[in-house]
């Protein structure tokens, strides 16, 4: 008894002791500009209580959410916390790309008071996808959301079966009641998923018209995961996304749970669509988020909602209103001109995002900021998967930046954008400027890597143009 | 006699380069198709015709279905998947074609398809094409992968070749192929004989993945020039203007601490 009550004791201290210097951490970087305090506190409180993240989140009312996938993660996270908001909840939410452990311990650290007590009451949470295995013991999720699997910082992750296999493994680990949200239209994410406990949620597009002509070369699941046979796909809306089947052990795409149907593109201004979720409702949503992809992000994360309880007149003006964070194509005007900034980390995405920002034919001047710092991958590589033939004779001027601007502009080249088309500014201000002062009224699109998007955002800080990064 | 031959195919046409590229959909890991797309764009910049033949899984391949073949990287998976295939149904007519003077670039898994066999970190050893006399062998699931920017000398040309390596098995040579370069920085065929890449006849394999062709032109042309040769002997390139590959060059150079030459 006596023994028990130390032991207590002990925990409770170790416990307000983690929370204090967590919480001192973040107040210090912040002060420092240390870029928010995003990571920071959480691992100094880990330092102090190893078990703070399962301590911390188990007391959350109504559990916690994660949100894993290469693309996509950020905006559905994001995208689902408004939406619960909107439902009257009190969600507990990372910063965008702090999605380590020690990212969303410290989004709980943040969270809670000096007892431990949170003012939340649902946490969610977008998780690396190679952390998945880490977190998800700890945090006993209530919904795991797996947007999408695609190559990406193959140098650091590693290969995208490794990851399809780490999700597997770590699924085995989900609490009985758990209910998975998975994107049925890719087969790697299925493959990863199917037969976990927990009940499967699929999403998906169901519109024909969006059918490409023919498999894309960014498809990564051309060969059934299990028996190595082709798939026969009916049709594919870009990479391996797409209605699949293995004509050998007949797995193929699952009916869908949560779907998008006549779906509507608006360019870079958003897209609208038929939002048919059998069990739960239908309706139709507008979403300021533009191209398929983001259809996809709106699908899981209403997907989530609607297992979560939220009401299909919720999730309709929830999605409404919601506003693309900082490089997720949210409008900016710097310089007197029109910028949309969106984050083009690998080929999928950035053929995509090409796609949506060429679409409407205005012309737009073309930022395009490569790094390859270790959180964007040190191998740029990939750059010769995407699409960039796409530019030519749809854009006037390409201007690149970033520590691999000299690759980027000899990538273009071979993708037969003339010499004189392109400028190459490695500066991100040299690069923003040359890029405003030759918009003369049309868009300028920034695409940039990870790290150069939060090279471009201080620049436009410093313009006045967006506001300090913690603060979205 | 010979000479009279190499008029008559210069007076009728321009060289063609024939270009046959092995699984293109199941060996494509590093933007492996950058490499394609050099050849490709360096012969058309020359007003050479270029065809390029993709033999997929389950599909022959003619000793004359081209003069240049590329094999590029894939998983393990992949890799699994294409050994037997190679070794079912393509190995007698690759061995033919790089007899007859054709050409072969294998990067990466591709590199490790060419050599006797790969035994990786799991499963069952895969059998290779044997086209290189080199072996490769993964150390084990907990092994740390060679990853990084790769550096190498080669004989014979000016510069060095800029790429980047990302590979968990380690290569070992024997007599019958010789290394392509010399590591300058970087891991190369396994981290410790300093060798990087294999070379047999004109048979090409290299840890440089993906896209390495863009930022080393010269190694382009060499492989465009010797494919050519195999039918038209005494084929000379026109030079092209390599400015941006080499900015792009100084500036890696730079950052790795070497010098670029010229």
């Amino acid at each position: 008894m006596l023994g028990t009550m130390r032991g207590g004791d002990l925990t409770g201290v170790r416990l307000g002791a983690a929370i204090v210097l967590g919480k001192m951490t973040a107040t210090l970087s912040r002060r420092l500009q240390q870029g928010g305090g995003t990571t920071m506190p959480g691992r100094v409180a880990r330092a102090v209580e190893p078990r703070l993240l399962p301590l911390l989140s188990r007391r959350l009312r109504y559990g916690s959410v994660i949100v894993a996938g290469t693309n996509g993660k950020t905006t559905t996270a994001r995208l689902l916390a408004h939406i619960m908001r909107e439902a009257g909840h009190h969600p507990v939410h990372n910063r965008a790309g702090a999605n380590l452990a020690a990212g969303i311990l410290s989004a709980l650290l943040e969270d809670v008071d000096l007892r431990g007590r949170p003012a939340g009451d649902i946490g969610i949470f977008e998780v690396d996808e190679a952390t998945v295995p880490r977190v998800l013991p700890h945090l006993a999720p209530r919904v795991a959301v797996f947007t999408n699997l695609f190559r990406d910082q193959l140098d650091r992750y590693g290969e995208i079966d490794t990851i399809a296999g780490l999700w597997r493994a770590a699924g085995e680990a989900l609490p009985a009641g758990a209910v998975l949200v998975a994107n049925g239209d890719d087969p790697l994410v299925y493959e990863a998923v199917r037969g976990l406990p927990g009940r499967l949620v699929a999403f998906g597009i169901e519109d024909e018209r969006h059918a490409l002509p023919a498999i894309e070369h960014t498809a990564e699941a051309r060969y059934c995961y299990r028996c190595g046979t082709p798939y026969q796909y009916a049709l594919t809306y870009f990479g391996h996304m797409g209605r699949y089947r293995c004509p050998t052990c007949g797995v193929g795409r699952p009916p869908l749970d949560v779907a998008a149907q006549d779906v509507a593109l608006e360019g870079p201004e958003g897209a609208a669509f038929v939002l048919d979720a059998p069990g739960f409702g239908t309706v139709k949503v507008t979403t300021a988020l533009p191209g398929l992809y983001n259809v996809y992000n709106v699908l899981a994360a209403s997907a989530a909602a609607f297992v979560l309880g939220a009401s299909v007149e919720q999730v309709r003006a929830a999605v409404a209103s919601f506003a693309p964070a900082f490089g997720r194509a949210e409008r900016i005007v710097a310089g007197g001109a029109e910028l949309r900034v969106l984050l083009s980390k690998n080929p999928a995405g950035f053929n995509e995002v090409l796609r949506t920002v060429l679409s409407d034919g205005r012309r737009p001047v073309v930022l395009i900021a490569i790094n390859d710092n270790i959180a964007d991958g040190r191998d740029v590589s990939w750059l010769w998967d995407v699409d960039f033939e796409h530019l030519a004779g749809r854009a006037d001027h390409v201007i690149v930046a970033g520590l691999r601007a000299e690759d980027m502009a000899l990538r273009l080249r071979y993708a037969g954008i003339p010499d004189e088309a392109v400028d190459v500014q490695p500066g991100y201000e040299p690069a923003l400027r040359s890029a405003v002062s030759r918009a003369a009224g049309r868009p300028v699109v920034v695409l940039p890597t990870y790290t150069a998007m939060l090279g471009i955002r201080d620049v436009l800080r410093r313009w006045g143009a967006v506001g300090r990064y913690w603060e979205h | 006699m010979g000479g009279g031959r190499e008029v008559l195919g210069a007076l009728s046409a321009p060289p063609a380069l024939r270009i046959c590229h092995l699984y293109p959909d199941l060996l494509n890991l590093y933007g492996d198709r950058g490499n394609i797309m050099v050849l490709v764009q360096r012969a058309r910049w020359r007003g050479l015709p270029v065809t390029v033949t993709e033999v997929g899984l389950g599909e022959a391949v003619a000793p004359d279905a081209g003069d240049l073949f590329f094999i590029g990287g894939g998983e393990d998976r992949q890799q699994r998947i294409a050994s037997d295939d190679l070794c079912r149904i393509k190995r007698a007519a690759l061995e033919e074609a790089m007899r007859d003077g054709g050409v072969m670039l294998a990067v990466c898994g591709g590199y490790q398809l060419a050599g006797r066999y790969y035994r990786p970190a799991e499963g069952e050893d895969l059998q290779g094409l044997g086209l290189l006399d080199l072996w490769t062998e993964h150390p084990g699931p907990t092994t740390r992968r060679l990853i990084g920017n790769l550096v190498i000398e080669v004989e014979g040309m000016d510069d060095p070749l800029i790429g980047f390596e990302n590979h968990g098995g380690r290569t070992h040579l024997g007599p019958g192929a010789r290394p392509l370069g010399r590591v300058l920085t970087g891991f190369g065929n396994n981290g410790e004989d300093g060798w990087e890449g294999a070379v047999s006849r004109r048979v090409y394999g290299t840890y440089l993945h993906g896209p390495f062709l863009p930022k080393n032109p010269a190694f382009a042309d060499r492989l465009i020039r010797e494919a050519l040769e195999r039918r038209h002997p005494g084929v000379v390139l026109s030079p092209l203007p390599d400015a941006q590959a080499a900015r792009a060059r100084a500036v890696m150079l730079a950052r790795l601490g070497q010098r670029a030459a010229g």
